[in-house]
């Protein structure tokens, strides 16, 4: 299985049968299911593949055809993508936590014609939305639990679907139908069509070739030397770019195998027994991780306690650089090597990531303690930068060279250039084609020359690595004239365990002020250890003593803004507290967590206006929205703190 | 839409139950059809609990026969009920606190286990062929139920509305024909609530079973139930529809309160 034949295979249903033929007893892909990991070879995998592609033809499907693929990251669904494919369709993966009036949109705008599907919640999801929906032929679902009694005349059991095609399949004219439909892709067609999530406006459905992703994924597995041997598992959302990416080209590509967890909830779990070598997952669960085991360090006895204490200081001080193959003296790889065995080796196993070779992280910031931890304790995590626009990456970090704060050298044939107004913008061989449907929005984002703007502002530092500050549309100014990056200041905040979540304003403001969530978890065992009695998160988020706790951390914050030069104006001079927990349900957040500031800003504009007017109590009154769609009202009064703002030397502040 | 037939799985035929002077349940009579799902509701003390502590046979009443499958029964033990295919939840849960999940609910699947003592402990061949073939059906449902992430867990440490989940596992893996609840959605909250009563149905329309439940949420009782038989003060005040059952004066009263005050005037 020589590089070069597999360079000739331009479309993934043709690279699937390609490692049907060469590697086809390796496993392809594992779920568990019943407590058991269940596992399929590629062999089995374009069996299932090429019978559901004729079982969907068998319903009518065509080239160019939209499915949506709908549903938790499983087996079948990854291959009901090649089978589209295979077909000449083009698969739209949709966020199968969205609500109705979400999904309706991305299915109504890209002209769905089929849809696949996990269970009944999903079909139910559709149904309801049925009637805008006048280019949908068929609905199959695989979970028929709760179905039996839905009317099928459109809705098909995905088993006996596959059945049918296998059936269609003995006929030898089918079979070279179907064959013919394989060969017939080419790499400059639309592989996938990808919604983003949108942090503003709808959703935009981006257009990208075999070519693009499998440039993008080739340029991934020869960054860090991925095979057939490694482990990954799939456990991000099927319809953003890093999980099509990872789940699906690159393990398409190199050929290992990818690992569905049993439920979103066992996780952790399930990492644990497959122990992933490749691991990817957005700052958030790196954050949790570290919660967690601080959380339950502090229940431990005081010996566990002192030896975890101290060797986490050995790690703090030799870790990265052993990592980072740096000259290192022997007593310390030696002290280094027994709090392996004693601390790290364990801790790694805790995360499941003791055969891990290199993790990423990437979507937002993470905090250069948590990063530092996860390398000191001997796990490679690294950052990378990308988008869907670009089939994710643009920069990436070099073994050797990792920094926290920074993202990294520009990827292998990937261009960037700084705009006047410090937008970066990049150029390269993932470049997506445009958005579907949408030629003024692809104008607004592509130059002419080819670059895609990211929207992001940044700068290369000394050494050539880009650092990011903000989305260009949030950075403001404050009205003495102070940058504004909103992002930095919450981030600074987010990086303390007990605050999850930082809204901050200041935007032709006279001063910086901001919404703050408690993390509950964290503050909720500290109200536990002392005596803090609270039956809800509103009435954790209103007690006095967790008010002093954040506005300790809100001092601290502004020390580290004041020793900033650029940042000093941009101390946080008062917050509050908010007494719910901002949710995606209602709008307060992107379907991958990411803070929604116009939507919060509009929402609780009555909180924004007391933290300016100078009062010491706002009060909130809004909807919220429970997870069946149902709404409550919630009312109340919320505390507002003012912070003490460390003092800027003079001349720093005239300057 | 449950799974309701006309066939009559079990039968109540003028069943009297007294503690010395206290009556707990007087003459009443009424029939559970297979598929169906019966809710038997009424006040507090209105002797629901002792109904089906009479269909199981926890209680023998002094007075009148029950029908199961045909057969008139007399004096049953529980444990020969569960044999018979009748398997309940409790009100106040009752499961193996120190145990997992995952052991409660095989402890369920006891009574289909055939292999003696020894047998198990050698645990080869047959023995083990057999907890396999039963370890397998636990996962079943616990896949059914969506406790997979707590399978390991012991049951004591989980929250309330999954410990009423687990029961419910625990009744499902004597894979009964008739399935009692005792408020299955007691102290839960809304969203706890709608889950159970997901499954309940589910229970039905998956397995076919059977479901007698009592129940205090009239929104879930009208909402899932066939047929609803409504017991105030150990003697039966009606029974039919939901839709008949609400429109009935003898309900409204005994749920508001007012037909007593007339009484006792």
């Amino acid at each position: 299985m020589s590089e070069l034949d597999q360079a000739t295979e331009n479309t993934f249903p043709k690279l699937i049968l390609h490692n049907a033929l060469t590697r086809g007893r390796r496993p392809a892909m594992r779920h568990k299911d019943f407590g058991i990991w269940q596992s399929w070879n590629w062999a089995e995998a374009a069996d299932f593949i090429k019978a559901l592609a004729a079982g969907l033809a068998g319903l009518g499907a065509r080239r160019d055809d939209k499915i949506a693929i709908i549903g938790s990251n499983r087996p079948y669904l990854y291959w009901s993508i090649a089978a589209a494919q295979s077909l000449g369709a083009v698969p739209v993966p949709i966020y199968s936590d969205s609500v109705a009036e979400e999904m309706a949109f991305v299915l109504e705008h890209a002209e769905v014609r089929f849809a696949i599907v996990e269970d009944q919640e999903q079909v139910d999801k559709i149904l309801s939305v049925e009637a805008r929906l006048p280019a949908l032929a068929a609905v199959l679902y695989e979970e028929k639990r709760g179905l039996r009694d839905y009317d099928h005349k459109r809705l098909h059991a995905l088993g006996h679907i596959v059945e049918a095609g296998r059936t269609a399949l003995q006929d030898k004219a089918a079979k070279a139908a179907l064959d013919r439909a394989i060969a017939q892709g080419t790499g400059q067609d639309i592989a996938v069509i990808l919604y983003t999530s949108g942090t503003t406006g709808r959703p935009k459905g981006v257009m990208l070739t075999y070519d693009n992703l499998i440039a993008s994924a080739r340029i991934g597995i020869a960054f860090d030397g991925l095979s057939e041997t490694d482990e990954i598992i799939a456990y991000l959302p099927m319809a953003w770019v890093g999980d099509h990416v990872f789940s699906y080209a690159q393990a398409i590509l190199a050929g290992y195998c990818v690992s569905c967890p049993e439920k979103a909830e066992t996780i952790i779990h399930d990492r644990r027994e497959i122990g992933p070598t490749y691991v990817f997952a957005p700052p958030r669960v790196f954050e949790n991780l570290l919660t967690l085991t601080m959380v339950r360090m502090e229940d431990a006895g005081r010996l566990k306690r002192w030896i975890f204490a101290h060797f986490l200081k050995v790690a703090r001080r030799w870790g990265e650089r052993i990592l980072s193959g740096e000259k290192v003296p022997l007593t310390a790889r030696l002290h280094y090597a027994l709090g392996d065995v004693l601390v790290y080796a364990p801790l790694r196993n805790r995360y499941g990531l003791s055969n891990i070779k290199v993790g990423y992280t990437a979507g937002e910031a993470i905090g250069a303690e948590i990063f530092s931890y996860y390398r000191s304790i001997g796990v490679n995590l690294k950052q990378l930068y990308g988008q869907t626009e670009a089939s994710v990456y643009i920069t990436l970090q070099p073994d050797g060279e990792i920094k926290p704060d920074t993202v990294g050298r520009p990827a292998p044939s990937v261009d960037i250039r700084l705009a006047p107004s410090g937008e970066v913008e990049f150029n390269g061989p993932g470049v997506f084609q445009g958005y579907f449907k949408d030629p003024e929005k692809t104008a607004e984002v592509k130059t002419r020359d080819g670059y895609v703007r990211t929207g992001d502002v940044g700068f290369f530092d000394a050494s050539g690595h880009l650092k990011i500050i903000d989305r260009a549309k949030d950075v403001g100014r404050l009205s003495q004239g102070g940058l504004f990056p909103p992002k930095y200041i919450e981030n600074k905040l987010k990086f303390y365990p007990n605050i999850k979540e930082a809204v901050a304003f200041g935007d032709a403001r006279d001063h910086v002020a901001c919404f703050i969530n408690i993390d509950q978890v964290a503050v909720g065992n500290w109200a536990e250890r002392n005596n803090v009695a609270h039956a809800s998160y509103q009435e954790l988020a209103a007690d006095p003593r967790v008010y002093d706790m954040i506005a300790k951390h809100v001092e601290e914050v502004n020390q580290a803004l004041a020793a900033e030069p650029q940042m000093a104006g941009a101390q946080i001079a008062r917050f509050l507290i908010l007494p719910k927990e901002l949710d995606a349900d209602d709008g307060e957040l992107t379907r991958t967590q990411k803070v929604r500031r116009s939507f919060i800003t509009e929402r609780y504009a009555s909180l924004v206006k007391a933290l300016y007017d100078g009062s010491e109590k706002g009060t909130i009154r809004t909807e919220v929205t429970f997870e069946d769609g149902r709404k409550g009202l919630l009312e109340g009064e919320v505390v507002i703190r003012d912070v003490a703002v460390t003092p800027v030397p003079r001349l720093e502040a005239a300057a | 839409m449950t799974r309701a037939t006309g066939e009559i799985m079990l039968d109540v035929h003028n069943v009297s139950l007294r503690f010395g002077g206290v009556k707990a349940v007087t003459d009443i009579s009424f029939d559970i059809r297979k598929g169906e799902i019966r809710a038997i509701i009424g006040p507090n003390g209105a002797g629901k609990t002792s109904m089906l502590n009479v269909i199981n046979g926890v209680y023998h009443p002094q007075q009148g026969t029950i029908t199961f499958k045909g057969r008139v029964r007399k004096a049953m033990q529980p444990h020969q009920a569960a044999k018979s295919g009748i398997a309940r939840t409790f009100q106040n849960v009752a499961l193996f606190k120190g145990m997992s999940t995952l052991d409660n609910i095989m402890s369920g699947r006891f009574l289909k286990m055939h292999r003696n003592f020894f047998w198990q402990l050698i645990h080869l061949g047959p023995a083990r062929q057999e907890e396999i073939a039963h370890r397998r059906k636990v996962e079943e449902i616990i896949d059914f139920l969506e406790i997979q992430h707590v399978r390991k867990v012991p049951v004591g440490k989980l929250p309330y509305g999954l410990q009423k989940r687990v029961e419910l596992g625990r009744a499902l893996a004597m894979e009964p024909e008739l399935l009692l609840l005792d408020e299955p959605m007691a102290g839960m909250n809304l969203e706890e609530k709608e889950d159970m009563s997901r499954f309940i149905l589910d229970v039905n329309h998956e397995f076919g079973t059977t479901i007698a439940l009592i129940e205090h949420d009239m929104g879930v009782v009208m909402d899932l139930s066939d047929r609803v038989v409504v017991l105030d003060y150990g003697r039966k005040i009606a029974d039919g529809t939901p839709d008949e059952v609400k429109s009935n004066q003898n309900v409204i009263d005994a749920y508001l309160g007012v037909a007593h005050q007339e009484k006792s005037r």
